[in-house]
């Protein structure tokens, strides 16, 4: 394993066994988490985004394939890398009846951090996390977005290399969210942390400098955020029609229209050829006397990468269903 | 009362000494998909709760179908769905006993419910799993069943609230097709929500901060409109080497950044006037030997604009 790969995983395997059966959460994953690196693991609810991290933590056995973190094998050495990664769970509970300085302590006791280290890094990372103010609020008092903070300057307590992150931002509001990704960015340019994030949220991948879209235990893509975004078949052209049925049924049927996506009011239609399928989309949708606005080119995102790629995975089964989405 | 299905005037709740709502008027067309962005006690689930007629305002009115929601609640609520981030479905009924239920509560006779729930059952897209335990279906079914559950009444209002959280991307879309499938029957909708991508998604869209509704307007005009500053990508060789330099050019106050932020291998800086910061940041970091690909004033996200108006004093970490 060259020295840069920081967490890594090769076919790695994860079935549960449940009454109705033995269910596969994590199918063939392979992925690379370089050092430096801000890793984004996004997916749905269900694709297998926990289980993948509780598996590389070693919390849970594998059952087949490789994992380790910093060369540590995850199932093997489990005490070397707990002493060097930092983990948030996501349904992390701080202990409510302890003040936020408590909260530091208790959890520096736990990782074996000495008293002359907590002197020194407790009031710097409640100053990272901007909880200097509140050292002595109970846990319990403190707003969400706090709570997340604080969750974050724990787990830093013990200097880890590396930070493993469960949907850190769940049910947090949108400022809230912002700050603590700001959090993190600050973290990995001025210490240099490798830094692990499952999250739900497509537009997180922004944040991130590599990102694997997993869904059903799968991994569709493993590669850099503007890589990602290219892997939408064609390009894509964006309007609002109406009536909104018959125009989505029209230039469903055109030559050259690769794929079809709605967005509220508006079509996302991604064709072979900008300007020639453009004209073609007009003359349709006025020979059927549809009337529509804003047509212009648009960058895809994230999600309309995501969708697209998923789509084509699921291929049959969804135009079986009836042309949904 | 046909035009504005949902009026609200001078709306404001209390509680002791704390403003939960603090004076809030808008109102919704009919056929509208309204959207509410608003941090964790912004007052929007209280907005919501009043405008159900669950909780009576300390001042002020909101008048929903053309009942006060005060003083008319029943009449109301018979052309009101709701449909909340944890919605009640009965996992070990299947997906058709949930329909019926919700139909018997909501006092549909036999015959009526009889269609109906065949109505909802194609709408959701459930044809197929109608006699599957809720329990065994999977996030974005349930979240369909769920808002067939909640307009198995043809409410005329619907409001939503974070209704989304958690489902794939396919699923959200498909539940969006759904609203615009009923607004475009001219159903109203209210939806409160973290995401962005949804917020986009709405006709118009209501900022909500500490109780006030600051913002109004559609999200292309709020880009416009409500963005203190101008946002600079950063394209350079070592970004986070760019990143630690930036922070103390603006810890220093050499440079007026409103936030300087990670995007992945860029860096994001919120600045009064891009056009004049450009050739300052290029030579912030070129003095430094940091290679500069390029500094480009790009569009505002709506996550920014949000940002920049609830946050009107206040920088970002």
């Amino acid at each position: 394993m060259p020295d840069r790969v920081v967490i890594e995983t090769k076919d790695l395997v994860k079935h549960f066994k449940t009454r109705h059966g033995e269910v596969t959460a994590v199918r063939n994953l392979t992925l690379q988490v370089r050092r430096g690196e801000t890793y984004g693991l996004i997916g749905p609810d269900g694709a297998g985004k926990t289980t993948t991290t509780r598996v590389i933590l070693g919390l849970l056995t594998r059952t087949a394939g490789e994992s380790r973190i910093l060369g540590y094998d995850s199932m093997r050495d489990p005490y070397e890398i707990r002493e060097r990664v930092g983990y948030i769970a996501q349904q992390f509970a701080l202990p409510r009846d302890l003040t936020v300085m408590e909260n530091m302590r208790f959890f520096a006791d736990v990782q074996g951090v000495t008293s002359a280290q907590q002197a020194q890094r407790i009031p710097e990372l409640l100053g990272f996390a901007g909880l200097t103010e509140f050292t002595d609020r109970l846990a319990g008092q403190l707003s969400g977005g706090m709570k997340k903070k604080l969750a974050l300057a724990c787990s830093l307590i013990h200097e880890p290399q590396v930070l493993m992150l469960d949907e850190p931002t769940l049910g947090v509001d949108p400022v809230s969210r912002r700050e603590f990704w700001n959090l993190l960015g600050n973290l990995r340019a001025e210490k240099g942390v490798t830094i692990f994030v499952c999250t739900p949220y497509m537009d997180e991948a922004e944040r991130c400098n590599w990102v694997g879209l997993i869904y059903e235990g799968e991994l569709v893509a493993h590669d850099s955020p503007d890589v990602v975004k290219t892997m939408v078949p064609g390009r894509l052209l964006a309007f609002a029609p109406s009536p909104f049925a018959p125009a989505r049924h029209a230039v469903g049927e055109l030559n050259g229209v690769l794929e079809v996506q709605t967005y509220g009011t508006m079509l996302h239609v991604f064709v072979d050829d900008l300007e020639r399928r453009r004209r073609e989309i007009e003359r349709a949708l006025e020979a059927q006397g549809i009337d529509w606005h804003g047509m212009r080119e648009i960058e895809p995102r994230m999600e309309e990468a995501f969708i697209s790629l998923i789509r084509r995975r699921r291929g049959a089964a969804v135009r079986e269903r009836g042309e949904h989405g | 009362m046909d035009e504005h299905p949902i009026v609200v005037e001078h709306l404001t709740k209390t509680f002791g000494d704390f403003v939960a709502v603090d004076d809030v008027s808008f109102y919704v067309n009919r056929g509208e998909v309204y959207g509410w962005l608003g941090p964790n006690g912004a007052g929007k689930t209280t907005t919501i709760r009043m405008m159900l007629g669950l909780l009576v305002p300390t001042s002020g009115q909101a008048t929903v179908l053309g009942f006060d929601a005060a003083t008319e609640a029943k009449k109301m609520q018979a052309h009101v769905g709701y449909m909340s981030q944890r919605f009640t479905l009965y996992n070990d009924l299947t997906a058709r006993e949930n329909i019926r239920f919700y139909g018997q509560a909501y006092g549909l006779s036999r015959r009526e419910l009889r269609t109906r729930q065949e109505e909802i059952l194609e709408m959701a897209g459930l044809v197929g799993r109608e006699e599957t335990l809720t329990a065994n279906l999977s996030g974005g079914w349930k979240q369909r069943l769920a808002l067939g559950c909640a307009i198995v009444h043809h409410p005329d209002v619907i409001f939503l609230d974070e209704p989304t959280a958690g489902v794939d991307p396919i699923s959200r879309r498909e539940f969006w097709d759904l609203i615009y499938g009923m607004a475009e029957e001219g159903v109203t909708i209210l939806v409160t929500t973290h995401y962005m991508d949804e917020a986009e998604l709405c006709q118009r869209v209501g900022f909500l901060s500490r109780g006030r509704l600051i913002a109004l307007d559609t999200p292309d005009q709020l880009k416009n409109t409500q963005m203190r500053g101008q946002v600079l990508e950063i394209n350079v060789d070592d970004p986070d080497r760019a990143m630690r330099l930036l922070k103390s050019v603006q810890a220093e106050g050499l440079m007026p950044f409103d936030e300087v932020a990670m995007y992945g291998a860029q860096i994001h800086a919120v600045v009064p006037d891009a056009e004049a910061s450009i050739p300052q940041v290029r030579a912030h970091l070129e003095r430094a030997d940091v290679k500069v690909e390029s500094v480009e004033w790009i569009a505002p996200t709506l996550e920014d604009v949000f940002i920049s108006a609830v946050n009107p004093d206040a920088s970002v970490a």
